[in-house]
């Protein structure tokens, strides 16, 4: 996901976060005794939207970010404690509310967790005001001391002034420096000093997801609560048109059946009394436009789509004469499929509406949508509706979408009781929003000398940007995440034109997906790239290089994967090692898969990385997310596939919708590159690596060339 | 009135036999500890102790369980192999999202339990009926063997 303007043209700077300081700078303005009284009546010592500091010591720290097992909980607390100078076992992180003002990502322009995006956006958005927090409440000190704030040190909460012997904790000192004027600024911490940055720490949000105790949104427990399990036409635009309500309410603990235009739930004391409600339901639809739609249609579809011109993202020079001039031309089409999420976590929402107003129970990546999504259902304006965020139990973008809250919503203005809605596993798979599919045109030259002498590559599919943030549209109509790492590749590719052919197919709706546009376009390119090497007949490593003369930091983590993959020494028989490279999200990615062929199956061998992804704040937490990523892209490109028929999604659950399981996955390596440049992103970095690097390890093991996934040798064309 | 016993404590429950475990768990005693991931046997996420054996709870109905121990996610640390799992998994930082987690500690608790040093292979074999989307699965090998070895 690429950077989406704000449509209501919020623009979040410094002043944004010190909003929350108003009251304690009008405070300041009243006689001594007053301002003392203010100050505690106000509570805690709150400078920002960020930092919440209580006479009793207690750091609590907002969390603009969602967690959902990316580790930004902990990231984002290890910034603003290395600038507060305490220790991140002091700080306790707690959900931001929703509101865009005060917790809008900037690199976003609105409240949402999502395109790897937050610790590029928290590096300097949480580092300041923790900065200027800690200043504020040295200064108060001094003042209290007079002594000058620069003679004073802070050690884990603690001010204190050496020369005078003279100590004060941050909790002693909070109604003093709510007194005072916040100060304008505050200079970052030398990197010299940081304590925490560049270190790995513990998570902060993992002590209770071992035993049993971490509150998912599917957890919620409320006096009163009843169990929905929802039904939803089987065909997108189709309609719910009967049930047999009678043999529902007979089965003992179900209480209710609720019904939208399109989707029904049984209410139930728990889910199985409303599954053997919904069983016995019988519900019949009528199936609307898309009944008799078959995969078939759907990549027909895209296929003739993309015999249009599309909108050109990128030109350079004019490439297709330095093509039709080169000593060997090459084209490929590749194709992807569309992908469901499969959280591990079905979508679920918990609503309560009553007459003062709406509370929503769920996890969320885009918290002011779900509450605007809750209002808009029940009719209720936005100021009376209550979100309680959770963790999440997996997001990759399935998270970013609202439409469970507000089908949730719809539900519970139905009824005078709390309702959790569940949506069963198969509901969750058949009904996601799916990563679009895409079908990618590609042609490149070589000359005499195996180097390329232009390239084309003009992408079809649907935007997810059009339906979820119009204004990141481009003017000439192109979807920028959608030409994401195929408009800019880290090569030099001489004459260049990169093309969008927006195509919506009908039947599904499109979403974001671990990944996003570089998930597609980085295993576009790097395959075709490979195939170009291979034509040339050189060293995919070598050949890459030569590309690479303009990019440093790229080649740098080619290189080191190379190494220590071992690249070029001998492997055994129908093994093969694939490498890739990628600028994607902020950083530079390199993988060296190794995988062995035994008839058509594909068996992973060992999987190599090298990450720039430049300071590590959290090293640990960076292995860790390369790992499940690249664990989550193999998955989808050995297995990931929703196809339709009859209009209906023909996955239902793990056993069609196949994960991939411990005993798949090999050993990961994962290689840091010291960097003191600004951090980038991680968290969607290895799923778009894994697709690249397994397919052309694959071609270097079988010698066939897969340019439609999931990876499947048996129905490969030779190549 | 059925009664079934939970954590070492017996508790009386007004369910159908053919109620799946995992429901009873979740939905009326509250132990929402235990995760619903397929509902089908296929995730792993909802597996518990029956008499120290992993089962999937979504696939064990009521009527299986009377009479039987249940051990779930809340109470595991008070095994040695279940301590010496979740210990482990925090050591090594195994945890991302978190909700497939309490299925996979007390299927590795039971593999612990059962076989206190088990092979590559065994590990594979008792952890492979159970997803995880994060793609921890290195670290939960990792953890495995450093719970084995303590």
């Amino acid at each position: 996901m690429t950077r989406i303007p704000d449509p209501a043209g919020f623009r979040p700077d410094r002043r944004s976060f010190l909003t929350g300081s108003l009251a304690l700078v009008v405070a300041a303005s009243l006689p001594l005794g007053s301002r003392m009284a203010r100050a505690a009546a106000a509570g805690p010592f709150a400078p920002n939207a960020f930092i919440r500091i209580s006479e009793d010591g207690r750091i609590v720290l907002i969390m603009r970010d969602v967690e959902m097992g990316q580790g930004i909980w902990t990231g984002a607390s290890m910034l603003m404690a290395e600038e507060l100078d305490v220790g991140l076992d002091q700080v306790e992180p707690d959900f931001a509310p929703p509101d865009d003002k005060l917790y809008a990502n900037p690199l976003l322009g609105q409240q949402a967790t999502g395109g790897s995006t937050s610790i590029r956006a928290d590096w300097e958005g949480l580092r300041k005001p923790a900065a200027i927090a800690r200043r504020a409440l040295v200064e108060a000190a001094a003042r209290e001391w007079k002594v000058a704030p620069a003679d004073c040190t802070v050690e884990r909460g603690v001010v204190r002034h050496a020369a005078s012997g003279r100590s004060a904790s941050y909790g002693s000192l909070v109604a003093l420096a709510a007194t005072s004027p916040l100060p304008q600024d505050a200079p970052l911490k030398d990197r010299k000093d940081w304590k925490l940055i560049g270190t790995s720490q513990k998570r902060v949000d993992t002590r209770h997801k071992v035993d049993g105790g971490a509150t998912y949104g599917i957890d919620v427990k409320l006096p009163g609560m009843k169990i929905a399990l929802l039904a939803r036409c089987p065909v997108l635009g189709g309609k719910l048109v009967s049930v047999d309500e009678a043999s529902a309410l007979k089965v003992k603990g179900a209480h209710a059946v609720l019904k939208l235009e399109d989707a029904v739930a049984v209410v139930g004391d728990h889910y199985w009394a409303a599954k053997q409600g919904l069983d016995a339901l019988a519900a019949k639809w009528d199936l609307g436009p898309n009944a008799r739609l078959t995969q078939a249609d759907i990549v027909r579809g895209h296929e003739e789509a993309s015999k249009g011109e599309g909108v050109v993202a990128r030109q350079e020079g004019d490439p297709d004469a330095a093509i039709a001039g080169a000593a060997k031309k090459l084209s490929a089409v590749y194709q992807l499929p569309f992908l469901a999420h499969a959280t591990m976590e079905p979508a679920n929402c918990t609503v309560h509406v009553t007459p003062d107003g709406v509370e929503v129970w769920c996890g969320t990546q885009v918290p002011t949508r779900a509450q605007a999504a809750a209002a808009e259902a029940t009719g209720q304006p936005v100021e009376k509706v209550r979100l309680h965020n959770h963790l999440i139990g997996g997001g990759f973008g399935r998270r970013l979408e609202w439409e469970y809250v507000g089908i949730a919503a719809a539900f519970a203005k139905q009824v005078d009781y709390p309702l959790k809605v569940v949506w069963s596993r198969e509901e969750d798979i058949q009904h996601d929003r799916f990563r679009p599919y895409y079908y990618d045109r590609l042609s490149a030259g070589l000359d005499a000398d195996g180097r390329i002498t232009g390239w084309t590559h003009k992408v079809t599919g649907s935007s997810v940007m059009a339906r979820w943030a119009p204004p990141g549209m481009r003017e000439n109509g192109i979807d920028p995440d959608a030409v994401e790492c195929a408009e800019e590749t880290p090569y030099d590719l001489g004459p260049v034109r990169v093309s969008w052919v927006r195509h919506e197919p009908p039947g599904v709706v499109t979403a974001w997906w671990r990944g996003v546009g570089p998930a597609h376009n980085v295993f576009v390119v790097e395959s075709f790239i490979d195939e170009l090497a291979h034509a040339a007949g050189k060293d995919p490593v070598a050949f890459r290089r030569g590309l690479l003369e303009k990019n440093p930091r790229a080649r740098a983590a080619l290189d080191l994967a190379a190494k220590e993959a071992g690249w070029g020494t001998p492997l055994p028989a129908n093994t093969g090692r694939g490498i890739m490279v990628q600028h994607a999200f902020g950083s530079f990615l390199a993988v060296v898969c190794e995988a062995e062929m035994s008839g058509s199956n594909i068996q992973l061998k060992r999987l190599v990385a090298a990450m720039d992804c430049g300071q590590a704040v959290n090293p640990d937490s960076v292995r860790a997310q390369i790992e499940g990523g690249l664990v989550f892209g193999l998955t989808a490109a050995l297995y990931g596939e929703i196809t339709l028929d009859e209009g209906r999604v023909e996955q239902t659950n793990f056993d069609t919708y196949q994960i991939l399981r411990m005993n798949e996955v090999p050993p990961i390596e994962v290689h840091l590159v010291e960097s003191s440049e600004s951090p980038g992103g991680l968290g969607e970095t290895g799923t778009a690596a894994a697709f690249p690097a397994i397919a052309n390890a694959v071609f270097a093991a079988s010698g066939k060339r897969l340019r439609k996934l999931p990876l499947n040798l048996d129905k490969a064309s030779s190549g | 009135m059925t009664t079934l016993t939970i954590n070492g404590q017996d508790h009386q429950f007004d369910v159908p036999d053919d109620m799946p475990l995992l429901w009873v768990l979740r939905d009326v005693a509250g132990l929402t500890g235990t995760k619903f991931g397929c509902g089908a046997g296929l995730c792993g996420a909802c597996t518990v102790h029956l008499d120290g054996q992993a089962v999937r709870s979504c696939q064990t109905l009521v009527s299986d369980a009377v009479g039987h121990r249940i051990a779930t996610i809340e109470t595991v640390g008070q095994t040695p192999a279940g301590a010496a799992v979740q210990k482990a998994w925090l050591d090594l930082e195994v945890v991302q999202c978190g909700y497939c987690q309490s299925g996979q500690i007390m299927q590795a608790a039971a593999l612990l339990a059962g076989n206190p040093k088990p092979s590559d292979g065994d590990i594979d074999s008792a952890m492979s009926g159970n997803i995880c989307r994060c793609g921890t699965y290195p670290r939960i090998r990792a953890a495995i063997k450093q719970a084995s070895a303590a």
